[in-house]
């Protein structure tokens, strides 16, 4: 029997840049992936004939530049493609659009409130002090607080050093900042609804939070850390679909010499000592392997895959209680044609990015009020967009590949688990909701998939369906992710490794867990992560 | 005419205990009130013929032992209250002693698991107290006396292993419905942590950073120990008299119907008042123990002030989420629970209840079913009623102060729903009802002169604790203004009875300014 | 839904064609257009506006020689009014407004509670309870906040008002053959109102060039008119139209500053050390510490007192002819001392001028020994050069007929 040096389980985006990582530092790295495909949340299918789907994660902004250009995956085939434009629809038949260039961006705002209109750039400036303090964090492991060794300790002073280049004003707003909900932060700059609603989604999206909530401020800034070529805060496309970013991924994993399995699911983690020493497969196979390292969220690889006996008690206690509610679903739609949207005219930029029909803050609030009551949301807030309109290459011509976000879907309904029937009246309520406002849309309907947390669960192996594979509360970040004491990408079982998002920095396709657990495990086996770049200078 | 060094503006219990740390430290104090008697929110007042309410507070459970030595309000020796829990199932939920010490009415494996919470909150809360009797550190300028403490805290940490400090430092600003979850089965006991954690505060159990609430309220000792609840013998009318008494016997001058017009400044110093009849008072010091916002935005000339400044005080959250109720009952009405008579009363069947309580509140609207804690207080203090007679209080949540169909209409349709509410609880309590007194937070704003109504003076919130009570520029007590200090349940470390923001803010200006 | 709403909604919706014309056209726009020959166009604050016209280094001589027609449109101008109205400037500026007369400007500035300047500008008192206020970046927001309190109203009128600045010896004639009767009696920095075509148009004795030079403003519908009228008068005296390049080398011999070009505004800086206080940036004589309270006043006096300001703008003189802008400024050749933030060969004076921004004690306590290292790019090769840099006064220019009163025809 072959023996690997590692042992990668889950072939999603983290699991194959922590692959990719080892694989060029000189171990022999297999991954192995239940599904037929590798790609994880970051997947695109082909679900109906002629239409490929970015079926779960559906934009690119977070993925780490310094990862892209470490793993070659330009050469492999990743190529992001910036929005041009953006929309919230009103509910009288108006809209807020959302324009790259910068005075456009204002006149628009100014449509609805001049002082809103510059607030903005007072708001701008206050997010980006902010990301510019957190994004140096992501590609470093979180210090343990309570760790006490020398790196911890020099950690934790470079924590400090960062905090201390803000103004003593700045830091006492950074505490507020990171406290507050998305809504009272907003509500200090601006005073019209849609706007704030606009500016609030990212506070929301993947969540088990409602705007109103404190710390999605802190969630948003999670969504504006991202870049397009530099471009920060910028979203864009990946081209050929969410799976290019994958595909490129494994392409440059199976150049760099490493294997991959699919249809092999992993049925447990082979200890022995204390020590993980392989895999058993579903069918029954053993892999051997110096290192295991898990790509699955916490609570799945603690509590399905290793004997509890394995374990620290508290530690087990913790990964119970960790929490990962499911708050989102997917509707994914093939079109036949493009829908159109009479509020917008013809042939507008705001087509080609994201569009939303939440148009005020308490909307959105109240839809989170449903999702803790165990419904979907009745007026669900959507992130949607038609790809194909600046990514052609997903369909043929003409056709068009739709990607609706929904917040908010509960993990069960009403404490009880999904059927079908819940499923299909979730999705009549999304299509409901587009109709409103571009009529005929049912007409152009092909094909749609419908993922509420059951579906995602059940094919991508996420938790509850939490798409960041564990909530972003202060809790569950930084030295708490996922446990504290065990935020460091190790886990109680020597050998065995955690790389995936319920890790820090979190979730998203960033590949940060990824990376940094493979600056880890290289750093146990005392290897030279050479190949592994610094995380970009934010000057 | 005399002279003062020190004016402070506001005789409620904060003004007071400021006033009479200042007059202690040999400052002559002028205390300028603005109502006809002293007192603030712990003012008394017949709500009914026959029939008084002794204020807003209807317990004590955070009165500083140092302050509470200072006026001579001994509470060392005053029996701790219970605490019942209803749920409206008929079975009561009993805690006994300090935040249930013992407890009662579930069973055994539940009351090991509240011990185990229990004992775990105290610790953590036990850390957080070390920060609330002195200023806030002053970024940017912490000093050896900030150090000490932070470096107090961390060993208080370390004290019980590197486990408790991590899960302190992941339990902070959880919610306290997870928290709660984690630990506890019994729905009613859930409720109660939910209801005390998030009482007085815009914030649902499951809002993140709830758990603070309940931290703020184990932060509070009673008679010495944490987390107790008294009430004084003499009941809380004897709280204002005794605050004033202390301020008096220091030398305090203490002038009623008198209200500020302005706060004198020029060029960022602060010199005096004037009154509102046009009176001019000088003194190097002003002390407002009144809210900051009433401060900054109509007392002190905004040209005196930064626009940044201005901006981060009319920022400040500060609208109160709780009605007050005060009913004059012609008997004692009957709430299940063996000690339900004795001690506060809380009326609570679970987190969901108080989560969906909140919900609308977002929204300005007010809870169809409602959350609250009672007390009774004229059998503690047989002088609020006639004999025979007795009253019932109730802090009710969630009333928000901004109701969106105002509050002409919308108290006539609350006031039904939380006297249908008592009749639930209490069989026969409405026939009982000789008056009812319900006042929003609009009432109490009027009332108490307390904007947006909230006893707080500002959210107590992550955001709005410690660096940012109530805002950075203004957080140490000292403001932009020189010579003009915050000493309101506005400033660090917040509100209830505890007398601290008024006596930090007395030694910060004792010590000249060093904390 | 009421009829205010309705049409507030019906004004809202017809504003969304602006997606059309990203970038607006001035009022001058037409006439700019069709004297464009180089058709070099940037964007000033969202509008079209001319690097140059037809040859910067023509239209520079045009404001040295004769006169220069600037468009200023794009300047945003608040109108703020009211019984507050002085009282409220007052608490915002860095200068003492009740001394600002009536028909009188003010070069001032204004600053955020921390003592950072926010932008500087032009006041100028139209009416005792009449203002306007002319600056680089929008501030509506930092307006209306600063507003709470004092009984003022507060109007943007950029899109409203058009803006000409006349610059240059011959202006004045310009405006004399022009018609406008009387001008030859405003002093530097007044300003009086003249009609036009039924409408009003403010001439005041400004600018931006250190030399003799007016600036009008007018109602957005007489602007063309306006043109056409100095135009025709102007073309005895070699009127000429110009862009911002012309403008710029003019602004710098006159020692002028620009916001986010000299220094960064406290509302856009991204990083905290970018933000400059009124004495760092050479504005601290517009700091009145006798007047009543202002934005920053506390923080500006405990810098002076504690001796923590951190910068210094200077006016350098640099040896040889080659340009130094952005180019590093050095001590003894070595310590870093700051940075150019402008600089030009000046045609005026013959010399190589700059605008530095130091790190005190350079340029405070050490002010000899300056050295400033050029990259001077010349065929895909830098040319490093180390200069001697000598602090200088500014202004670079001082001209005698800026002042003269009457103004001289030539």
């Amino acid at each position: 029997m072959q023996k690997y040096d590692a042992l990668i389980v889950g072939g999603g985006h983290n699991g194959l840049v922590t692959a990719c990582y080892l694989q060029r530092a000189g171990l022999n790295v297999l991954v192995v992936e239940k599904n037929g495909w590798v790609g994880g949340a970051a997947t695109s299918r082909e679900l109906t004939p002629g239409f490929l789907y970015s079926n779960c994660s559906y934009v690119c902004s977070l993925f780490r530049p310094e990862i892209m250009r470490d793993l070659e995956l330009p050469r492999h085939g990743l190529q992001v493609i910036s929005y041009e434009g953006g929309a919230v629809f009103t509910r009288d038949g108006d809209y807020l659009a959302s324009y790259r260039d910068h005075d456009s961006h204002r006149r628009e705002f100014a449509r609805y409130s001049k002082r809103d209109a510059e607030a903005y750039e007072r708001y701008a400036r206050d997010v980006t002090r902010q990301c510019r303090f957190i994004q140096p964090l992501l590609m470093r492991t979180a210090p343990d607080p309570f760790g006490f060794r020398p790196r911890d300790i020099s950690e934790l002073l470079y924590l400090a050093k960062k905090f201390g280049e803000f103004s003593p004003h700045e830091m006492a707003e950074t505490l507020r900042f990171w406290t507050m909900s998305i809504s009272d932060f907003l509500d200090e700059y601006f005073e019209t609804d849609v706007i704030k609603a606009y500016l609030a989604l990212s506070g929301i999206i993947g969540t088990a939070l409602g705007p109103m909530s404190p710390g999605t401020a802190y969630v948003l800034l999670h969504h504006y850390m991202g870049e397009v070529d530099g471009s920060v805060g910028a979203w864009g496309y990946a081209r050929g679909g969410m799976g290019a970013v994958t595909q490129a991924l494994s392409r440059s994993f199976l150049a760099s010499g490493g294997t991959i399995r699919t249809d092999a699911e992993v049925a447990k983690v082979l200890t022995r000592g204390g020590r993980a020493t392989g895999v058993v497969l579903a069918n029954g196979d053993e892999l051997r392997a110096g290192l295991v390292v898990s790509n699955a969220d916490v609570k799945r690889t603690f509590l399905k895959l290793v004997d509890e006996e394995a374990l620290p008690g508290d530690f087990v206690h913790r990964v119970k209680h960790f929490k990962t509610r499911g708050s989102s679903g997917k509707v994914n739609i093939a079109l036949d044609s493009l829908p159109e949207f009479p509020a917008l005219g013809e042939n507008s930029t705001c087509m080609r990015g994201d569009m939303h029909f939440t148009d005020s803050v308490e909307r959105m609030e109240r839809a989170y009020d449903d999702w803790k009551a165990g419904r979907w949301s009745a007026d669900p807030f959507l992130d949607m967009m038609i790809p194909t309109l600046l990514d052609p290459t997903m369909t043929s011509p003409g056709k068009h590949f739709m990607s609706c976000f929904v917040q908010y879907c509960p993990p069960k309904v009403e404490g009880r688990d999904w059927t079908d029937a819940d499923r299909d009246a979730f999705a009549e309520t999304v299509i409901g909701q587009i109709s409103d406002y571009s009529p005929g849309f049912r007409d152009r309907i092909v094909h749609m998939e419908v993922r509420t947390p059951r579906e995602i669960e059940a094919e991508v192996g996420l938790t509850e369906g939490n798409i960041f594979q564990g909530e972003l509360t202060f809790d569950q970040l930084l030295f708490n992710r996922p446990v504290p004491g065990y935020a460091q990408y190790r886990s109680p079982i020597h050998g065995l490794y955690m790389c995936g998002s319920s890790t820090h920095p979190g979730g998203g396709v960033m590949g940060a867990p990824g990376r940094n657990a493979a600056a880890e495990i290289l750093r146990d086996l005392k290897r030279s992560s050479g190949e592994m770049s610094k995380a970009h200078d934010v000057v | 005419m005399t002279s003062f060094d020190a004016i402070v503006i506001g005789a409620g219990h904060n003004g007071l205990a400021a006033a009479t740390r200042l007059a202690k430290g040999g400052r002559k104090v002028l205390v300028l009130e603005a109502a006809n008697a002293p007192g603030g929110a712990t003012r008394g007042r017949e709500f009914a013929p026959g029939f008084r309410s002794a204020g807003l507070a209807h317990l004590v459970n955070r009165l500083d032992a140092d302050v509470a030595r200072d006026i001579g309000l001994d509470l060392a020796g005053g029996a701790l209250l219970p605490t019942t829990v209803l749920d409206g199932s008929g079975k009561a939920v009993t805690l006994h002693g300090a935040y249930g010490e013992s407890i009662d009415g579930v069973s055994a494996d539940e009351a090991a698991a509240f011990a185990a919470l229990r004992k775990k909150l105290v610790f953590q809360a036990g850390i957080l107290k070390r920060f609330l009797r002195r200023p806030p550190p002053q970024i940017g300028a912490i000093s050896l006396g900030d150090l000490s403490t932070l470096a107090g805290a961390g060993l208080g940490l370390l004290r019980k292993g590197r486990g408790e400090g991590r899960d302190f430092l992941r339990m902070l600003l959880m919610n306290v419905a997870d928290v709660a979850d984690e630990y506890l089965a019994d729905d009613r006991l859930k409720g109660l942590l939910a209801f005390d954690a998030t009482l007085g505060i815009h914030l649902g159990p499951r809002s993140p950073t709830s758990l603070l609430g309940l931290y703020y309220r184990l932060t509070g000792e009673a008679a010495g120990k944490t987390g107790g609840q008294v009430v004084p013998a003499g009941g809380m009318a004897s709280i204002a008299p005794a605050f004033v008494r202390a301020a008096e016997k220091a030398g305090v001058t203490i002038r009623c119907s008198a209200p500020v017009g302005r706060i004198l400044a020029d060029r960022g110093r602060a010199s005096g008042v004037v009154m509102r009849d046009g009176t001019e008072i000088t003194a190097p010091v002003v002390v407002s123990a009144i809210h900051p916002q009433t401060t900054f935005l109509h007392l002190v000339d905004p040209a005196e002030s930064g626009t940044g400044f201005v901006r981060s005080v009319k920022n400040v959250r500060s609208h109160g989420n709780v009605a007050k109720l005060d009913l004059a009952l012609d008997r004692v009405p009957d709430f299940a629970g063996p000690e339900a008579r004795n001690g506060r009363i809380v009326l609570v069947c679970s987190m969901e209840q108080v989560e969906t309580a909140f919900n609308p509140a977002k929204y300005g609207e007010f809870s169809p079913d409602p959350v609250m804690e009672i007390t009774l207080p004229s059998l503690a203090d047989p002088s609020l009623a006639p004999s025979g007679g007795c009253t019932l209080s109730a802090l009710v949540q969630y009333a928000p102060y901004r109701l969106k169909a105002g509050w002409e209409a919308g108290k006539p349709a609350f006031l039904k729903i939380v006297l249908d509410t008592l009749e639930r609880h209490a069989p026969g309590i409405s026939r009982s009802i000789v008056a009812a007194d319900l006042m929003t937070p609009v009432d109490i704003e009027a009332e108490y002169n307390l904007p947006g109504g909230h006893w707080h003076h500002g959210e107590l919130q992550a955001d709005q604790l410690l660096v940012n009570r109530p805002t950075g520029a203004a957080s140490g007590y000292a403001t932009p203004i020189e010579g003009l200090y915050l000493a309101s349940a506005g400033a660090h470390p917040g509100g209830g009875i505890s007398g601290l923001p008024g006596w930090n803010a007395a030694r910060h200006i004792l010590s000249g300014g060093k904390p | 839904m009421n009829a205010l709403t309705t049409s507030a909604a019906g004004l809202r919706r017809a504003a969304r064609n602006h997606i059309r014309t990203p970038r607006l056209e001035t009022p001058f726009h037409e006439r700019l257009a069709a004297l464009s020959e180089v058709n070099d166009w940037y964007s000033w604050a969202g509008y079209k506006a001319p690097h140059s016209l037809f040859d910067g280094e023509l239209e520079y001589f045009a404001i040295r020689s004769t006169a220069a027609l600037f468009d200023i449109s794009p300047m945003v101008k608040y109108r703020i009014t009211g019984p507050d109205a002085e009282r409220y400037l007052n608490r915002l500026t860095l200068r003492d407004v009740r001394k600002l007369a009536v028909g009188r400007v003010q070069y001032t500035a204004w600053c955020d509670d921390h003592g950072h300047v926010l932008d500087d500008g032009t006041l100028f008192r139209l009416g005792e309870a009449d203002f306007r206020l002319c600056c680089q970046e929008r501030h509506l927001p930092w307006l209306l906040d600063s507003a709470f309190g004092f009984s003022v109203d507060i109007r943007e009128e950029t899109e409203e008002i058009a803006g000409l600045a006349l610059q240059g010896p011959t202006s004045y004639a310009v405006l004399r053959d022009a018609g406008f009767a009387g001008v030859e009696a405003l002093k530097p920095f007044a300003v009086v109102s003249f009609q036009h075509e039924g409408g009003e148009v403010t001439i005041s004795r400004t600018g931006f060039t250190g030399d003799l030079g007016y600036e009008l403003f007018v109602p957005r519908a007489k602007a063309l008119s306006l043109w056409d009228r100095l135009w025709s008068a102007g073309e005895l005296h070699a009127i000429r139209a110009i862009g911002y390049g012309a403008l710029n080398q003019a602004r710098i011999e006159a020692g002028f500053i620009v916001a986010n070009t000299d220094f960064v505004t406290a509302e856009g800086a991204l990083r905290a050390d970018r933000e400059r206080m009124p004495d760092e940036i050479g504005l601290d004589w517009l700091v009145d510490p006798d007047k009543p309270n202002f934005n920053g006043r506390k923080a500006i006096l405990d810098a002076r007192r504690n001796q923590t300001l951190k910068y210094i703008l200077v006016g350098l003189e640099i040896e040889g002819n080659i340009p130094a802008e952005h180019a590093i400024v050095y001590h003894r050749k070595k310590h870093e001392a700051g940075i150019v933030t402008a600089g030009i060969w000046s045609p005026t004076t013959k010399r190589n001028i700059a605008i530095a921004s130091l790190e005190r004690p350079y340029g405070s306590k050490f002010t000899e020994d300056l050295w400033v290292e050029i990259y001077a790019m010349r065929e895909l090769q830098y040319q490093k050069l180390m200069k001697r840099a000598k602090i200088v006064p500014r202004p670079f220019v001082k001209l005698a007929r800026r002042t003269a009163t009457p103004p001289g025809l030539k």
